[in-house]
């Protein structure tokens, strides 16, 4: 019996952000594809609370939320650390992670879901977190520093899924003139090779994003 | 506290997640300079501390600020060691910690938020089950410890005490009583107002009502 295993969806960069962390600290896993349309019984027992993936088993102690298991897993193997060792440092990160998470994403969905008259104003608002983003970037090459940390892998969803947005729905957030910085971030970060590894196919996802966009009714 | 050190407090009386860092700083005996904040009328200091959010609480340590209360507590727990550990020494026992100091953020946040600017008559029936069925589920992962910390206040506990002194409020708001339907969770709150570093960090529930519907006029819905 494999003693890590993750609960997870190809598409979802929650799910590929605890890989990437797994990968870079060379922990061998079992991974287990979850239906989200059909959530098996083993999801439900072990997170009966909130009911999603990615859920990680540790010797089959589970354990939910992306940035819970990243803390985990960076606290269990210490190979690669993603989190710095000082205190300040630290809190930075997760700073970051969670304006990541709270912020930069739930403005984005914003401007996919919202009525026409209001996708300007749910534009401004993004672009603005995102130029936040980027001045905390600033002249770094990832926002870890010379390797990637946790504030890069929690930002796979910029990194990769927002290019595919924007190809599956015309929509256009982050290009080379209005970011950058970001941009270069970017380009770096998906030639990265322990997060190449670690996205979905871009055809399949940006396939997959137009069908939900054509349809009326999409829940993540 | 070390000679030369300064540990100032951007934060704002009423706030819940302002008193959680208060909780932590008086478990750990952490000296510190409280200033409190004029929320309609930001001053350039938290302005210059929390540019992203400017927002409360925002810890200053040696100059240096940091935001968003749950990065706070862990970075105090981090730096003063030596002290009432708030998050366990265990990488399994850290991560549920997290996971229900995040549940709270997500949950009982998001239902205190709800509760407060609504309308009395808009509140559903629904979103009051809602909410009785998180602080049941809170109650679950409790059990029969004296805190979510176990033997002693942890992480979770510090997370949630502060709506302790806003549950007068939502009961009175949403029409409900928390010992009648959360006995063990209201319990629980009376025992940890007997900690000094609790009752001291945490006000007086009728104050907190009264600015709860000051609020509320402000948002017309009371």
């Amino acid at each position: 019996m494999a003693e890590v295993k993750l609960l997870g969806a190809w598409g979802s960069p929650f799910s590929r952000r605890v890989e990437m962390a797994l990968k870079l600290k060379g922990v061998e896993y079992e991974y287990i594809e979850e239906d989200l349309g059909n959530k098996s019984p083993l999801l439900l027992k072990y997170n009966p609370i909130h009911k999603k993936v990615p859920v990680l088993l540790h010797n089959g102690k589970p354990i939910a939320e992306s940035l819970v298991i990243l803390e985990y897993i960076d606290e269990t193997w210490k190979t690669n650390p993603i989190l710095p060792e000082d205190p300040y440092d630290k809190a930075m990160a997760r700073f970051w992670a969670k304006f990541l998470d709270d912020t930069c994403m739930p403005a984005i969905w914003q401007i996919m879901w919202s009525k026409e008259n209001q996708r300007e104003k749910a534009m401004e608002e993004a672009i603005q977190h995102l130029k936040t983003l980027e001045n905390e970037l600033k002249d770094k090459r990832f926002f870890g520093g010379e390797t990637i940390g946790l504030v890069d892998i929690v930002a796979n969803f910029i990194g990769f899924w927002l290019g595919a947005f924007q190809e599956a729905s015309g929509m256009e957030l982050v290009n080379k003139e209005r970011f950058p910085v970001l941009c270069r971030w970017i380009d770096e970060y998906v030639n990265c090779s322990v997060v190449k590894q670690n996205l979905p196919p871009r055809d399949k996802l940006i396939a997959f994003l137009q069908s939900r966009f054509s349809a009326s009714s999409w829940k993540y | 506290m070390a000679a030369g050190e300064q540990v100032t407090l951007l934060d704002s009386w009423a706030s819940s997640f302002g008193m959680r860092v208060r909780i932590a700083l008086a478990e750990k005996g952490v000296k510190y300079e409280y200033i409190e904040q004029d929320l309609w009328n930001k001053s350039g200091l938290l302005l210059q501390m929390n540019p992203v959010h400017k927002k409360i609480p925002v810890l200053v340590h040696n100059g240096k600020p940091v935001c968003e209360s749950l990065v706070i507590v862990q970075y105090i727990d981090e730096v003063w060691k030596d002290k009432a550990p708030l998050l366990p020494s265990d990488p399994y026992q850290r991560a549920q910690s997290r996971f229900w100091a995040d549940f709270v953020d997500r949950k009982i946040y998001e239902h205190g938020r709800m509760i407060l600017t609504t309308k009395v008559e808009d509140q559903e029936a629904a979103a009051k089950k809602d909410f009785i069925d998180t602080l049941k589920l809170m109650e679950g992962e409790l059990g029969d410890k004296p805190y979510f910390g176990g033997e002693t206040l942890g992480y979770v506990d510090v997370a949630l005490l502060p709506y302790c002194c806003w549950f007068y409020t939502y009961e009175n708001i949403l029409n409900f009583s928390l010992e009648a339907d959360c006995p063990k969770l209201n319990a629980y709150c009376k025992r940890c107002l007997q900690k000094e570093s609790v009752s001291k960090s945490l006000e007086d529930p009728k104050k907190i009502y009264d600015f709860a519907l000051m609020l509320r006029k402000k948002l017309g819905v009371e």
